[in-house]
């Protein structure tokens, strides 16, 4: 089955690019470590999943640009176009030329209903070219003004007309300090609409991205192209085609209900991270091996830990002793000890992965108590390795791990909010204080939901 | 208002690049008087000017904004120049409008510069989105420190002259050198950076409405200090990475701003970096974080950076720094300018000038003087809060 997906803004599109290039060279990849008749059956369930074929054999991306000023959708054209290896449909892109300001207000009720649509056109003419559909994966980030106004505008939109197929949408969580001012503002109000109206919300940090990039990958001076590559290799780690069970002979056909089904049991907890391991610069790749028992290991306590990549974990942190009365609930104010889960979901790719023992995953403790390990975690095992791994495990989790920075964020949005800066940029285009204090008890809910976990 | 300036742009280099159609010019000039800029000119020339903007507007696809550049001090930048202000506003509510104004310095010739420029303030505070406050003084000293590099004659430092901000482009070499182009330069390429995001590519681009969004927290409060570097590069080609910290260090330093205020012991409301060339992001990141401590942001906008990346450096240069920072320091100033308006206004010198121009009472002076004062008042309360510790304040609680 298909996915469609959607770049929103200058983030949304210049991420896409990556993702969907990170896609085809590993479908494409000498080193998959697995019968040449293996390889095809992997190499055609990509290509069904992200692209469509054209007369002379380009695939072309299933994708639909959107952005409200021309430069970068301009780039990303070209750019793939000049890969040789696939390119974007012709007519795929919707371009305006004013750009939204950084303004979730412009964004949302300027820009939306505005074009609304001529964009759900483009769209729909990409759902109609699939032979069946899964649904939408759409990329955006937080803290701009159109990825994130336009971006949830839209989803809303596709909850209304496609409310049978499901809605993922890749968030980029912005650093810390020294992206946008009013990115704060911005996250709130995206977050708060996207919990209603999206399936699946999966976060990506620049700043834990960042870090891969310069304690793993070892790269001196960080550009956004090296983000948007490590974060297109995770999410490529978890998209490309999976075996449906234990000893089945074909791939998953249906990627995002599967991933759905077993991530999202509750409407309340929708907020999903990847992990994936190893990370590493090609240099340093020749000279390392790995064991299945060491990776998951390892993938285990980044899980317990709340650790974003492999190094620095904290290995004091363990789960509570079975039997033990239930844990107080979880205090913000002092440093998360314990990650709780709600659902687990381990992909491995590679070498003898039969072999792989998750057992340390199914450990009741955890998970909260109103779910059995059997309901909440799974295991997908594919033989075939991907991009230049010889062994490769990702993680998807739906836990505590994100209760901390969106706390923050909504913080730090609520000490702005008290002094009503910005907030007349909002208002002037239709987005008033309810709007804002709306948004801030949705996410209040949310924040105490994970921590009750 | 008066024909010289425009007549020699028309016989220069670039006189084709300025549509004839679109100027407008009298005989007499305005006599240094706001009023006679402001209401006389104004009332004249109204319709005029309308059309020719409209006309103008229709050629663009979008419009985003309008650039008014002009003097404080004068008669017709200062009052023509803000009742254009307000014909903008009302013809095209959603372009913004970005002001560059030159502020009047301690020592400048005009006498009744006072009075314009506070008479011009009041109408920047109600129908300009963004100011850009500029004034002589700074423009100078970075000369100063230019020729002062470039004759210092050191072994091993030759500059390349194409890279000085004060030099126009190479090829032009021919004309003949007027006193303020060196001055002027500096403020073009200030408004090069500033539009190098709209007009090249990046990894991570910043409109002009953007600036708006994020530096002006409140209407009132959208007066950005601006800090150009670097003012020269030197021939050695190889720079380290050492020298491109160098740079961001020296935007926050007194000799590269265009207005004379000290915003390090000051108050920062917000701070807008626009970085060109090849600079990534973790430099960005690097220098945000290094410079950090050693400024005050207020309480709720502890974080209020908004960074740019666009890959075209300027010509002569491999990367350069275009800071904005929306800062209490402009309060000296403002009050400064208020001080010496009081002076004149006390003894009521010069006011006949004014008020017989028709349309102009005593209540236009003193409406704008409390502006201003309204407005030196709200930064006073800004920075009251300058070295309070920061509260987090009680949120919303959630029955479960």
């Amino acid at each position: 089955m298909s996915i469609v997906t959607v770049q929103l803004g200058q983030c949304g599109n210049q991420i896409g690019f990556e993702v969907f290039d990170a896609l085809l060279s590993d479908s494409h990849s000498s080193q998959g470590l697995c019968s040449m008749r293996e390889n095809e059956a992997y190499q055609a369930s990509c290509k069904e999943r992200f692209f469509s074929e054209e007369e002379n054999g380009v695939p072309i991306a299933r994708a639909v640009l959107v952005d409200m000023e021309p430069k970068v959708i301009n780039q990303t054209l070209s750019k793939a176009a000049q890969s040789g290896q696939w390119k974007y449909g012709q007519h795929a892109c919707f371009c305006q030329k004013q750009g939204s300001g950084n303004n979730w207000a412009y964004g949302y009720s300027v820009h939306g209903p505005r074009h609304e649509e001529s964009i759900m056109n483009i769209i729909r003419k990409e759902v109609e070219k699939c032979d069946s559909f899964s649904g939408f994966f759409i990329i955006m980030s937080m803290a701009g003004g159109t990825g994130s106004g336009l971006g949830a505008f839209v989803t809303q939109n596709l909850e209304d007309q496609y409310s049978n197929s499901l809605k993922m949408n890749q968030i980029i969580w912005p650093y810390g300090t020294g992206e946008v001012i009013v990115q704060n503002y911005n996250s709130i109000l995206t977050l708060s609409h996207l919990y209603r109206s999206s399936d699946a919300l999966l976060l990506h940090e620049n700043d834990a991205i960042h870090k891969i990039c310069a304690k793993l990958m070892n790269i001196k001076q960080i550009s956004f192209s090296d983000i948007n590559q490590v974060l297109a290799h995770q999410l490529g780690s978890v998209f490309q085609p999976t075996y449906s069970a234990e000893s089945s002979f074909h791939y998953r056909r249906n990627p995002l209900g599967d991933l759905m089904e077993h991530l999202v049991p509750h409407p309340e907890f929708k907020m999903l991270s990847v992990r994936n391991i190893p990370h590493m610069s090609e240099n340093s790749l020749a000279y390392t091996t790995f064991t299945w028992a060491g990776l998951l290991k390892h993938l285990r306590q980044m899980l317990i830990s709340n650790a974003k990549m492999e190094e620095g974990i904290d290995r004091h942190v363990r789960p509570p002793l079975s039997g033990l009365p239930p844990r107080s609930k979880m205090s913000l104010n002092k440093d998360l000890h314990f990650n709780t889960s709600i659902a687990n979901l381990v992909i491995l790719r590679g070498k003898d992965v039969q072999s792989a023992d998750v057992e340390g995953f199914k450990d009741p403790a955890l998970y909260t108590s109103w779910l059995k390990p059997v309901n909440a975690f799974n295991v997908w095992k594919t033989q075939r390795a991907f991009s230049k791994y010889e062994k490769s495990a990702v993680l998807v989790s739906n836990s505590q791990f994100l209760v901390k920075p969106l706390d923050m964020i909504v913080g730090k949005a609520w000490n702005m909010f008290a002094s009503k800066a910005y907030i007349h940029q909002y208002t002037k285009f239709g987005i008033e204080e309810e709007d804002f204090l709306d948004s801030f008890t949705s996410l209040e809910q949310v924040v105490a939901s994970y921590c009750n976990l | 208002m008066e024909e010289g300036v425009v007549n020699e742009i028309l016989q220069g280099p670039l006189r084709d690049v300025f549509d004839t159609k679109q100027l407008i010019t009298d005989i007499s000039g305005s006599g240094n008087n706001w009023a006679v800029g402001h209401k006389v000119f104004g009332s004249l020339y109204q319709d005029q000017i309308l059309e020719k903007f409209r006309k103008s507007a229709e050629h663009c696809d979008c419009l985003q904004c309008f650039f008014i550049i002009h003097s404080m001090g004068g008669g017709t930048g200062s009052g023509l120049g803000t009742f254009l202000l307000k014909v903008l506003e009302d013809e095209f509510p959603e372009v913004y409008r970005f002001v560059t104004s030159i502020y009047p310095s301690g020592e400048d010739d005009v006498i009744t510069s006072p009075y314009n420029s506070i008479l011009a303030m009041k109408e920047l505070n109600e129908h300009a989105d963004c100011v850009l406050p500029i004034d002589n003084q700074s423009l100078f000293d970075i000369i100063s420190k230019i020729d002062l590099m470039v004759n210092s004659g050191k072994l091993g430092t030759t500059v390349k002259p194409k890279s000085l901000v004060t030099s126009s482009s190479g090829a032009l070499k021919k004309r003949h050198k007027k006193p303020f182009d060196a001055m002027n330069n500096i403020v073009a390429n200030l408004l090069l950076n500033l539009t190098s995001s709209a007009r090249f590519e990046g990894s991570l681009n910043m409109d002009l409405n953007e600036i708006s969004m994020n530096l002006v927290p409140f209407p009132q409060l959208h007066h950005l200090v601006s800090s150009l570097t670097p003012l020269y590069t030197l021939t050695d080609v190889n720079i380290p990475p050492r020298r491109l910290d160098q740079m961001f260090s020296d935007a926050f330093s007194k000799d590269h701003q265009l207005l004379r205020a000290d915003p390090k012991h000051s108050l920062y409301l917000a701070c807008a970096l626009m970085v060109r060339g090849n600079v990534q992001i973790s430099d960005l990141r690097r220098n945000i974080e290094r410079l950090k401590p050693s400024l005050q942001f207020v309480s709720w906008n502890q974080e209020g950076w908004k960074t740019s990346l666009c890959s075209v450096p300027p010509v002569g240069h491999s990367h350069s720094l275009l800071a904005l920072a929306n800062n209490t320091c402009v309060k000296p100033t403002f009050m400064e300018l208020k001080e010496r308006f009081m002076r004149l206004y006390k003894k009521k010198a010069h006011l006949h000038h004014y008020l017989q121009v028709e349309g102009m009472e005593e209540s236009c002076f003193t409406e704008a003087v409390s502006s201003l004062s309204a407005l030196i008042q709200e930064y006073d309360q800004l920075d009251a809060t300058k070295n309070m510790p920061v509260q987090d304040l009680p949120r919303l609680s959630i029955a479960m």
